[in-house]
C-alpha cells in the first residue's frame, strides 16, 4: 500500500487517466485515445517536474474534488480552470499554469472549466497504475486502460507510488487562446458533396452538439447535402476526420474514434489545430476554413515550436 | 496493386486498391499491411488496413506525406504470406430474443425466418478486417439473397454479442456500441480479450469463420 495517496470525494462528469496514448493498434479496432489537449497534458507534467509522458488526469466540463493524504506534493492544472485548494485555516483560489504544494489532508477542488471542456491535472510523482500496450490511457467505450477501462468514480483512491524530491515551485503565462475557426483539409469523399453543401460547410457556422465526447464531436448547422451516395465501402479513419452521415450533421472524429466507419469524409482537421478543437465547448459555434496541405504542414511545425518553447519556460 | 496515393489530412497516406470488394483486392491490402509493419519505417505510427483501401498514419514531427509516399510506392511486395488463417466457429443463438431485426430482415428480404437462418449458417465466411470497435471482425460474403441496407436510424445501444448483417457482410459487436446493422442473432463467445495484449482478436484478417446454431439453453449456460 501507498502512503501518498487521493481519496476522490466528487468524481467529475468525465475523469480518467491520460498519457500519450497508444500507436500501432488501429488494425485491431484499438484508437489511439491519449490525452485530448496534447500541449496542456505535457504543460502539466513539466510544471511538477515530471517526464513528459507521464499519467495525469483528464478532466471534462467539472472536475474531481480530491482530498490529499501523505507527504508534501507538488500539483499543477492545466487549460482554462477554475479551482480552489483548501488548507486547514485558509482557502487558495487557484491559477492554471502555476505549481502548488499540497500537504497532508488538503484538499482540492476543481470546479470546472471556463468556456473550454478539457483541464489537466499532474502530481509530482508517479500514479500507480497498471498499462495496456505501454499507455494507462482509458478508453470507456472498450474498457481499455488503467482502472479497469473507467472513469474514476467516488470513493476511489488514487496511489501515488513515488514522489520526486525535487519540489520547487513553476510557474508560466499562458493562456489558451479561444479559436472558433478551425482549419481543414479537403476529404476524400469531397465530391459526394453539392456545391450548395460545401458552400455551407466553409461559410456556414456550426454548433457543438451536447452529444459530443472523447469519441467525437457532433455538429449542428445547416445541413450539407450528398448527392452521390451516404455510404462508402467502410474503411480507416482517424481523429480530426469529418463525416457526414444521411441526416447532413458533421461528426468529427476525436481520439476514442470508431477505427472503421461508412460515412462519407468531407474533410479533415489539421494537425495544428487539433487542440484547439477539442477545447471548443457544447452550444458554442465553430466554422471551417480550408486550406492546402503544404499550409497545414508549416502550421503544425509553428505549434510545435510554439510548444517546444512553453516547455522550456518552465 | 495500389491505384493511386492520396493525402488524408496532413498526417496519413490514403492508399486506394480499386473500388470493389472481394478477396483478391483485399489480400493485396493485407500483403501491404504485413509487409510495411515488418518493415518498421520511421515516423509511421498507425496502419489500417480495410476492404480495398489501406491508410497509412505517420506522425509529423518525423516525418511527411511525400517521404512516405516515395517509400511505400518503392516498396517490394513480398508474395508469399507466412502467416497460417485459422478456421473458427462462433456459437450464435437466434431466440427472438436476441434476433433484434428479424422481423424487419424477413420483410426487407422477403424470406422466412427459417430460411434466413438456412442462408446464414449454411456458409464459411472470410474475415476481411477487424476494427470499428475493439476486435470487431468484418466477414463475407452473404449470399445475394441475404443483401440488406443499414437501419435507417442506428441504434443507440447494440447488445454486446450481437451478430449484424448488412449488404454482402456480417459483424460480431465485441462491445455494447452503438450501430446501425441487422441484428440476426447473438454469441456468448468471447471475441475481444484486452487482458491478451500480443494477441486480443480471435478472428484476424484472411481467417476463416463458421457460425454453428445453438439453442438458447446452451447460450445462457455457455459461460458457467
Amino acid at each position: 500500500m501507498s502512503n501518498n495517496y487521493f481519496e476522490i470525494i466528487r468524481a467529475g462528469v468525465n475523469t480518467t487517466f491520460q498519457d500519450k496514448g497508444r500507436n500501432n493498434l488501429y488494425h485491431i479496432g484499438i484508437p489511439f485515445s491519449g490525452s485530448m489537449d496534447n500541449r496542456n497534458y505535457l504543460l502539466a507534467n513539466k510544471l511538477v517536474g515530471n517526464k513528459l509522458d507521464l499519467p495525469v488526469i483528464e478532466f471534462a466540463y467539472q472536475g474531481p474534488l480530491l482530498k490529499y493524504s501523505g507527504d508534501k506534493i507538488n500539483i499543477a492544472i492545466t487549460g482554462d480552470v477554475i479551482f480552489e485548494i483548501r488548507k486547514k485555516d485558509n482557502k487558495i483560489e487557484g491559477n492554471c499554469y502555476e505549481s502548488y504544494q499540497l500537504e497532508n489532508g488538503d484538499e482540492i477542488d476543481i470546479l470546472s472549466t471556463n468556456k473550454s471542456v478539457y483541464g489537466y491535472f499532474a502530481v509530482s510523482g508517479e500514479f500507480n497504475l497498471k498499462l495496456q500496450w505501454g499507455s494507462c490511457s482509458i478508453n470507456t467505450k472498450a474498457n481499455i486502460g488503467s482502472n479497469e477501462g473507467k472513469k474514476l468514480d467516488e470513493g476511489q483512491k488514487i496511489n501515488i507510488s513515488k514522489l520526486n524530491l525535487n519540489q520547487e515551485k513553476k510557474k508560466i503565462n499562458y493562456f489558451n487562446s479561444k479559436v472558433e475557426n478551425i482549419r481543414v483539409i479537403k476529404g476524400t469523399n469531397f465530391n459526394y458533396f453539392s456545391e450548395e453543401g460545401i458552400k455551407n460547410f466553409f461559410e456556414k457556422e456550426f454548433t457543438v452538439s451536447k452529444l459530443s465526447d472523447r469519441m467525437g464531436m457532433r455538429l449542428e448547422g445547416p445541413k450539407i447535402e450528398n448527392i452521390v451516395s451516404p455510404n462508402i465501402k467502410s474503411e480507416g479513419l482517424l481523429k480530426g476526420v469529418i463525416q457526414v452521415p444521411p441526416d447532413g450533421n458533421p461528426i468529427i472524429m476525436l481520439s476514442d474514434h470508431g477505427t472503421i466507419g461508412g460515412y462519407p469524409k468531407i474533410g479533415v482537421v489539421v494537425s495544428a489545430d487539433y487542440d484547439r478543437l477539442v477545447q471548443i465547448s457544447s452550444g458554442s459555434k465553430i466554422k471551417f476554413k480550408e486550406i492546402e496541405l503544404s499550409d497545414a504542414v508549416t502550421l503544425f511545425k509553428l505549434y510545435e515550436m510554439e510548444t517546444q518553447n512553453l516547455i522550456s519556460q518552465i | 496493386m495500389i491505384k493511386n496515393i492520396s493525402n488524408l489530412g496532413d498526417a496519413a497516406l490514403y492508399c486506394d486498391f480499386g473500388g470493389e470488394v472481394n478477396k483478391t483486392i483485399n489480400s493485396d491490402v493485407i500483403k501491404y499491411f504485413n509487409t510495411i509493419k515488418e518493415k518498421n519505417i520511421k515516423g509511421i505510427n498507425n496502419l489500417t488496413p480495410s476492404y480495398n483501401k489501406l491508410i497509412i498514419s505517420y506522425d509529423l514531427k518525423l516525418t511527411n506525406f511525400k517521404e512516405i509516399k516515395d517509400k511505400v510506392e518503392n516498396l517490394e511486395i513480398k508474395e508469399t504470406q507466412k502467416i497460417v488463417n485459422k478456421k473458427i466457429e462462433i456459437p450464435v443463438c437466434c431466440d427472438d430474443s436476441l434476433s433484434l431485426d428479424m422481423e424487419r430482415l424477413k420483410e426487407k428480404l422477403n424470406l422466412s425466418k427459417e430460411k434466413i437462418i438456412g442462408n446464414f449458417f449454411d456458409k464459411e465466411y472470410f474475415c476481411y478486417m477487424t476494427g470499428f470497435i475493439a476486435g470487431m471482425p468484418f466477414l463475407g460474403d452473404l449470399d445475394k439473397n441475404m443483401r440488406v441496407q443499414r437501419l435507417e436510424t442506428p441504434r443507440v445501444k447494440v447488445p454486446k454479442g450481437s451478430v449484424g448483417i448488412t449488404e454482402q457482410f456480417a459483424d460480431i459487436y465485441t462491445f455494447e456500441s452503438p450501430g446501425g446493422w441487422n441484428i440476426i442473432g447473438n454469441t456468448p463467445l468471447e471475441v475481444f480479450d484486452s487482458s491478451k495484449e500480443k494477441e486480443p482478436n480471435l478472428i484476424n484478417p484472411g481467417d476463416t469463420v463458421i457460425f454453428k446454431q445453438i439453442a438458447i439453453e446452451e447460450y445462457k449456460n455457455f459461460n458457467e
